[in-house]
């Protein structure tokens, strides 16, 4: 049980106060504007935003700028401000293929209908410390107005039905389970999941994914597609009763494919897991895809033995929000709990002690007293 | 209420028309609105009826691309609903915005050109000398970004195993 304290109100200022200003480094050099961190830090806004579940990279730049690159502070403070606004809806769904993506690559197919488009990437760089050009990559001229449609890899692949559906008859006869509206209840739909580790975190995600690849939970994945690009959300209104485009937000969406020999009921294929997320957060979405497939065990009737494949304890455990606060909470004044605890400890303590045949009982100026622990 | 009710001697756009400049509008930046707004005479009245205000809208995607929806996470949007009256319009129009972003001055000149777009005297006008600029704008932008996507066209090819 947690007691509260009260008092500190001039420290707590005064540390508030420090904290600034150490936040704003030497007092001689210009300050960060948030365009400056929204424009050259785009990878990290795009995983606040993603993980604060909020599109806004003005507002990720800011958290980002007053939590002193402390990501998951500006998480959290994209969370927190999104609760001071009110909700106008839901959007129609994303339509990924709709704008032509700026990378586009499959692991799979080699010579796929739109070719493989890199887009800005680091895969392939040399890991070292260089200065790169910022002009741009050198251009060919274009041919006005003809644009190369890139249709989706799984959609190649289901053409001959070696991979499972994506679409399903009757899938929007019903609305999706909103975890921000209604509380967690296991076991989610895959809906739910989804939403659940769009704003997981990464690094967990990562761990689980990795582990899962080196056999705790086997999934065999390949990368299907990937896309980064920008799509156009729209917004049924309702006082103008047709859909309202918004504008656009970047993505990146991952299809992972992967194998399954096969069933008693179904016949050997390939199965999907899926990731997407908000701006450039390719290793999340690749992660999320993975651990999606590794939490869809029981459709598949595959064993359930690895963490990753344990739908309660992956949710349960991605939210960084929820994880950091309980985790740092333990550095708040827990002085009643402690001292509780020492009495606790002391008198087993004791009682060892008087149970011991060739012990004397332990003098009690051995057992510190409170005051001297807080010392 | 539609939002062209309380006009009754102009033509009604097409949906897809009206959707075609607000996507123009949601996208243009603020900058630039702002400009043509300055530049445009004769101003009609403006009334605010709702907002500018900012909200959320939740995003969603669909599993596997193509599946069922699922709720990806959310965005902020402003939105705002103005009344035209005067000048040269036929009659009042009801203007109406929803744009990406928290940016409250960006949705109150949209809803003012959607107003401006929904007098069909003004129309024409209104998408020679704003839209169209603004959407010429854009393309130039997604020629530039396509241009640059395409450079990064990759064309691998697979070495042959020796003992094959």
């Amino acid at each position: 049980m947690y007691v509260a304290v009260k008092g500190g109100e001039r420290a707590i200022a005064n540390a508030h106060a420090l904290l600034a200003k150490e936040g704003r480094g030497d007092a001689e050099l210009p300050e960060l504007s948030t365009e400056q961190v929204a424009g050259q830090f785009g990878v990290l806004v795009s995983r606040v935003m993603t993980e604060g579940s909020l599109y806004d990279p003005e507002l990720a730049a800011r958290a980002l700028s007053q939590a002193q690159g402390d990501a998951l502070e500006a998480v959290t403070l994209l969370r927190s401000y999104r609760t001071t606004l009110p909700r106008f809806g839901y959007s129609e769904a994303l339509d990924t293929t709709g704008l032509p993506p700026q990378r586009r690559i499959s692991a799979t197919f080699k010579d796929l209908p739109g070719g493989q488009q890199l887009g800005a990437t680091f895969d392939y760089t040399h890991r070292l410390f260089a200065e790169a050009p910022t002009e741009g990559p050198e251009l060919a001229d274009h041919t006005d107005g003809d644009r190369v449609s890139m249709p989706r890899v799984s959609d190649l692949l289901g053409a001959n039905a070696l991979i499972e559906p994506d679409a399903h008859p009757d899938q929007d006869a019903t609305e999706p389970g909103d975890l921000t509206r209604e509380p967690t209840v296991f076991p989610m739909t895959r809906a739910e999941r989804l939403q659940a580790l769009a704003r997981g975190d990464e690094g967990f995600l990562l761990g689980l994914a990795y582990s899962s690849q080196r056999g705790f939970g086997s999934t065999h994945p390949f990368a299907g597609e990937i896309r980064v690009g920008e799509v156009e959300v729209e917004f049924d209104a309702p006082e103008l009763g047709f859909p309202v485009p918004l504008g656009r937000i970047e993505i990146t969406e991952c299809q992972m494919v992967n194998q399954f020999t096969g069933s008693a009921d179904s016949p050997a294929m390939f199965t999907r897991g899926y990731g997407l997320a908000f701006g450039r957060s390719e290793r999340k979405a690749m992660s999320m895809s993975i651990v999606d497939r590794a939490l869809r065990a029981d459709e598949f009737d595959e064993r359930i033995e690895s963490p990753v494949q344990d739908e309660e304890f992956v949710i349960s455990h991605s939210d960084n929000v929820q994880a950091t606060g309980f985790v740092e909470h333990l550095k708040l004044p827990h002085y009643v709990d402690f001292q509780a605890e020492l009495v606790l400890v002391r008198r087993l303590n004791r009682e060892f002690h008087e149970r011991q045949d060739h012990a004397e009982p332990v003098p009690s100026d051995l057992v510190p007293t409170v005051e001297e622990v807080l010392a | 209420m539609a939002p062209d009710s309380p006009s009754t001697s102009t033509v009604a756009p097409r949906i897809t028309e009206r959707q075609a400049w607000m996507r123009t509008l949601a996208g243009a930046e603020r900058a630039d609105l702002a400009a043509a707004w300055a530049g445009w005479q004769p101003k009609p009245v403006v009334h605010a009826i709702r907002g500018p205000e900012a909200g959320l809208v939740m995003v969603r995607g669909r599993i596997d691309a193509g599946g069922a929806k699922f709720n990806l996470g959310e965005a902020t949007v402003t939105r705002a609903t103005v009344r035209l009256q005067g000048a040269t319009l036929a009659a009042d129009t009801l203007g109406s915005s929803y744009v990406l972003g928290g940016d409250l001055e960006h949705a109150r000149l949209a809803a003012v050109f959607d107003g401006l777009l929904l007098d069909g005297g003004l129309r024409e006008r209104v998408l020679d000398e704003v839209v169209a600029p603004l959407a010429q704008r854009q393309s130039a932008r997604d020629e530039n970004r396509y241009v640059e996507g395409r450079s990064t066209l990759v064309d691998f090819f697979t070495v042959a195993r020796e003992h094959q």
